[in-house]
């Protein structure tokens, strides 16, 4: 197997050793439409759910602490501060479910990239 | 103490044992004793993370903290439960992909520098020795007042059983322990859990509404700010719990105990099921515990609550009941102190000796004896360090483990994957920030410096206000990997693989000339 080291003009190059483990040319790799796309993909279904998974998180000690909204009653005696953190249980498990569900769509599109690209 | 006592925590250390005989008879290679040889199934690493995870911390410390503060106590259980998410949609695949044994494996696999895989493991072992202090700390105090035996005798024997797991039976046995030990907890817990609530006539919201009036804090008991008077602090503490599983290097480890990403992902998703419906269960230990034990009661025993869920068992179900419980809250100590002490020693031995000292050539039965004779190392020196901690608070020693993990480890992995300027300076200079920023700020908070005599080491105004220093911290290990980086950029950066390759690996899981 061909050893491609890094081109000279690549933007990050430093001047100093580079390793790679000599297998493949990854500069090309991650230049492919396949790389491109799955990286895409994974950085749209990403990233909405991570902002929002911490805004919702850090929401209840902003709540709880500068305001007194959450101390209402609910459900009988159980108040809104309980039913909020209730709910952040059932977000983690939903969030859950919808990764596992969006991961496997991930693996079918690493499954053709490695194919065409990789394992010839 | 029984003979009902003595019959279920001996059949629990028999089983523990018998399985590490079994483990040992499996354990040759380096990779068999730092990961069980990659064979874990999803489930099976699943519950044993749930294992490695659901600490004494968890276990005995929420049910105390709820009994004793109401909501203030259950902010645990939900930061720790979400810290998952981050774990699952940024960590758990691409650490997976790029690493081998350890945490340091995964970043030095874009960082040649030795200096890097140095402070990962620094950052390792200093986590995992408060980590440590803090179960071992627990555990003697558990077994102190279970069999009346003296705290310096109940240390050792909790050292002594740890060793013997992971010095014969290494990642194989910890790792069946801990899925022993998480199906025992998880049936005791279920099993109070529904004596609880048959008490309140299985009437979910009417339990809140006793709740109300049975405590000295009246309705505050089902708001938060009974603990957390400051939102700052809390927000602060908010933050080590939910980033800082992400950086725990006994955790991280446990996805290198199975063959692939995929598999890791879904070990993840049991973890998280498992993790989650054992939290929900922590409100009914916690107000079985203020109302049926009481305050007092629980205060006499242990002054932080830590002895609530044995007590609760007590009243619920007898002696048999609460010596299963107590039995189950040793095997978890002895599960979590297994899986620190793996993880400690394989910072030492991986990463510093095989990796830095001998440049990565050594042969496998080498690796194996490095293993073991840092095992034995640890495990003496947290020993030495658990007898002089006696009147140490274990919640404080765990969530100061999580702080350092939030701020020295997770900005250099969220970054070794995600960002291509990142280099060796900014990971550097990102784990010794977030390393030193954390325990400098820790000594002088009021942990350390306090103005109520006898509740720290020493009597005085704190020069920093809060309990834990997450809120500096985390942004310190951030901003100076940004800094380092671009300090660094100028240099020569020798020994750096092309993110190229780091990038691609990650995101597809493959492993070059092996996969």
């Amino acid at each position: 197997m061909t050893v491609k080291m890094k081109k000279a003009d690549t933007p990050d190059n430093r001047k100093g050793k580079l390793i790679t483990d000599g297998q493949l040319d990854y500069e090309r790799l991650i230049e492919t439409d396949e790389f491109k796309q799955l990286v895409k993909k994974k950085k749209h279904f990403f990233r909405p759910y991570v902002i929002a998974f911490f805004a919702i998180y850090l929401m209840l000690p902003i709540l709880t602490g500068y305001t007194s909204i959450l101390e209402a009653r609910a459900i009988g005696w159980m108040t809104w501060t309980w039913v909020y953190a209730f709910g952040m249980f059932v977000m983690v498990w939903v969030l859950t479910q919808i990764y596992v569900k969006k991961a496997r769509s991930f693996d079918k599109d690493v499954e053709q990239l490695l194919g065409k690209h990789v394992r010839k | 103490m029984s003979f009902w006592s003595y019959s279920i925590f001996f059949a629990v250390i028999a089983l523990t044992l018998y399985i590490t005989y079994w483990a040992a008879k499996q354990t040759r290679t380096a990779s068999e004793f730092y990961t069980a040889g990659g064979s874990l199934t999803g489930w099976q690493n699943g519950m044993a993370i749930a294992g490695d995870y659901l600490s004494a911390a968890s276990f005995l410390g929420i049910a105390g903290a709820i009994s004793l503060n109401g909501f203030d106590g259950f902010y645990y259980s939900v930061g720790w439960l979400t810290a998952y998410l981050v774990v699952l949609f940024l960590i758990a695949e691409p650490l997976r992909n790029l690493g081998k044994y350890t945490m340091a494996d995964m970043i030095g696999s874009r960082f040649g520098a030795k200096k890097v895989r140095g402070a990962a493991a620094l950052n390792t072992i200093t986590i995992v020795l408060f980590y440590m202090l803090a179960q071992l700390v627990g555990a003697g105090a558990l077994i102190k007042l279970l069999f009346g035996i003296e705290y310096w005798i109940s240390v050792l024997i909790v050292g002594v059983m740890m060793l013997v797991y992971v010095l014969f039976g290494g990642m194989t046995a910890t790792s069946w322990v801990q899925i022993i030990k998480a199906i025992l907890l998880m049936v005791g817990t279920i099993v109070i859990s529904f004596l609880v609530l048959m008490k309140f006539n299985f009437n979910f919201v009417g339990m809140f509404d006793v709740m109300r009036t049975a405590t000295v804090h009246g309705e505050s008991y089902l708001h938060s700010g009974v603990v957390y008077k400051d939102p700052i602090g809390l927000i602060s503490v908010l933050l080590a719990l939910v980033l800082g599983t992400a950086g725990l290097p006994h955790i991280l480890m446990r996805f290198f105990t199975v063959k692939d990403a995929k598999t890791a992902r879904s070990s993840v998703v049991y973890a998280v099921w498992i993790i989650g419906i054992f939290y929900v269960m922590t409100i009914f230990l916690g107000f079985g515990a203020a109302k049926f034990v009481g305050r007092d009661a629980i205060i006499a025993e242990n002054s932080a609550g830590n002895m609530a869920a044995p007590m609760l068992a007590g009243v619920l179900g007898g002696d048999p009941l609460e010596s299963f419980v107590a039995a189950v809250a040793f095997a978890t100590i002895l599960a979590v102190v297994a899986g620190l002490v793996l993880s400690g020693a394989s910072a030492i031995a991986h990463d510093i000796y095989a990796e830095i000292i001998k440049k990565g050539k050594v042969t496998e039965k080498q690796q194996v004896f490095a293993a073991r004779m840092a095992a034995i190392g640890v495990s003496f020196v947290s020993i030495l360090l658990a007898l002089g901690s006696e009147k140490l608070n274990v919640a404080f020693l765990v969530s100061l483990a999580f702080c350092i993990a939030a701020s020295a480890n997770v900005p250099t992995i969220l970054f070794t994957i995600y960002w291509r300027k990142f280099n060796t300076t900014g990971a550097v200079a990102s784990m010794l920030t977030g390393l030193i920023t954390a325990l400098v700020l820790v000594a002088v908070s009021p942990n350390i410096i306090n103005p109520v005599e006898g509740a720290a080491f020493f009597v005085g105004e704190p020069l920093f206000p809060f309990v834990n220093p997450a809120i500096i911290s985390i942004p310190a290990g951030f901003i100076a990997a940004v800094v380092g980086t671009y300090i660094g950029a100028k240099r020569h950066e020798a020994a750096e693989v092309a993110y190229a390759e780091v990038r691609f690996k990650a995101e597809t899981g493959y492993r070059g000339a092996e996969g």
